[in-house]
């Protein structure tokens, strides 16, 4: 028969063993400290200007064949935005089928079909934003993920492990930008990668190489010589949603309030 | 151990054992090494080379350039130089094996992607050349009147 005392003694010592964490018995690993510290490799930026974007959407087209992206699904990793500011206040946004096939038309996709003209002389300030993920610094798709399979890499890139992802979506809520979706033919959640099979390889990504004006760009934080970085540095750039922490590392040239 | 009390931990013990095999087995050895702990660096570290090792398509200008120099420092002489040229002919993909696999697109939609006017001021888009597709040669692709690799050049006759 075990004792009141001893009942209460060993109690208490398996909660206070259980409370000990498994990593205060890790032993001190300085290769493990050398490669938390390491930052010699790249970190992987893009930069947007969204005054040199006119809306032709061959980068949109360029992603979904280079990334294999089903081409009639309505999903895409990168999308071009259409925003109309009229005289009277009013902000008129559009993105028909991502901007796969350009902005055929003047009018406004309301969806089901149907188009909102809009006279030329009411439109105060018309311009198109290029959107793709931001590869935060801080991703909360990383986060949310209970079988990591999303994760982020060394040089800033958060990658989708198809063979180890469960679906189940956290991601996708997760994610502020609304960057994600269900890839419909591995059924498994995807995302813009900056290319990781090109940027890697010393390219640029699809999206960059499609784009005729230079809206587009991919560079190297790391790197101060890097023609982005002294952009990022030097200009007046933005980032979408500050407040969300997420440290986004997808800048902006000439963003204006009306883009969320 | 006589008493049946403990009985039960055995079970649990056992149950422990199993989930601790089963885990032997299902758990790649290269899971969970990230350097960035348990927030950022639970991931099967293996797969990132699977993502560097997804075939490139898009092999840009400079692949083509090779071959055909001729039609490369046309469109470079050209107000189109600027686009690549796989933005209409397509992915290089297994090209030059297998020619087949270029899909040149000569469509109407593909030039209106960028010459359907739009008055937009405040974007690039503004200030492009541009035409009313309603209105513009309908039903005729660009290419019959313009060519593509110098716009400012007369196109195919078909």
């Amino acid at each position: 028969m075990i004792s009141r005392r001893s009942f209460c003694k060993k109690s208490l010592l398996i909660a206070g063993g259980l409370a000990i964490p498994l990593s205060c018995l890790e032993l001190f690993d300085p290769k493990r400290l050398l490669a938390e510290k390491d930052d010699t490799g790249a970190r992987w930026v893009f930069l947007v200007d969204t005054r040199k974007c006119v809306g032709c959407g061959f980068c949109v087209k360029g992603c979904k064949v280079e990334n294999e992206v089903p081409y009639d699904a309505n999903v895409t990793r990168t999308w071009v935005e259409r925003y109309i500011v009229t005289k009277d206040g009013k902000t008129h946004i559009d993105s028909p089928k991502g901007a796969r096939d350009g902005f055929p038309n003047k009018g406004i996709d309301i969806g089901h079909g149907r188009l909102e003209e809009i006279k030329d002389d009411d439109i105060e300030k018309a311009f198109f934003v290029p959107k793709l993920c931001n590869q935060c610094d801080n991703p909360p798709c990383v986060q949310v993920c209970p079988v990591g399979a999303t994760y982020q890499t060394a040089d800033g890139v958060v990658l989708v492990d198809r063979s180890w992802c469960i679906g189940c979506g956290y991601c996708i809520m997760g994610c502020p930008y609304g960057v994600r979706f269900f890839h419909p033919v591995f059924h498994v959640a995807e995302k813009c990668n900056f290319c990781y099979h090109r940027i890697t390889k010393g390219m640029q990504t699809a999206c960059v190489d499609s784009c005729a004006f230079g809206a587009r760009r991919v560079g190297n934080l790391r790197d101060p010589e890097d023609p982005v970085t002294r952009v990022i540095m030097t200009e007046r750039v933005n980032v979408l949603k500050e407040e969300y922490g997420t440290k986004p590392q997808v800048f902006y040239l000439g963003l204006s309030k009306e883009v969320k | 151990m006589k008493s049946h009390v403990w009985r039960p931990l055995v079970v649990v013990l056992v149950v422990i054992a199993l989930v601790l095999v089963a885990r032997k087995f299902l758990v790649p050895a290269d899971f969970g090494v990230g350097a960035r702990g348990y927030m950022y660096g639970w991931h099967r570290a293996g797969n990132e080379q699977q993502w560097k090792d997804v075939k490139v398509k898009y092999k840009t200008a400079a692949f083509c350039k090779d071959c055909h120099p001729d039609k490369y420092d046309e469109m470079k002489e050209s107000p189109h130089r600027n686009i690549n040229c796989e933005n209409c002919h397509g992915p290089a993909l297994n090209h030059p094996d297998d020619p087949r696999s270029l899909t040149i697109d000569r469509s109407r939609e593909l030039c209106a992607r960028c010459h359907t006017r739009l008055p937009y001021p405040n974007s690039g888009r503004g200030v492009m050349k541009g035409i009313d597709p309603t209105t513009h040669n309908v039903g005729l692709d660009c290419v019959t009147c313009h060519w593509p690799h110098d716009p400012r050049k007369e196109g195919h006759k078909r």
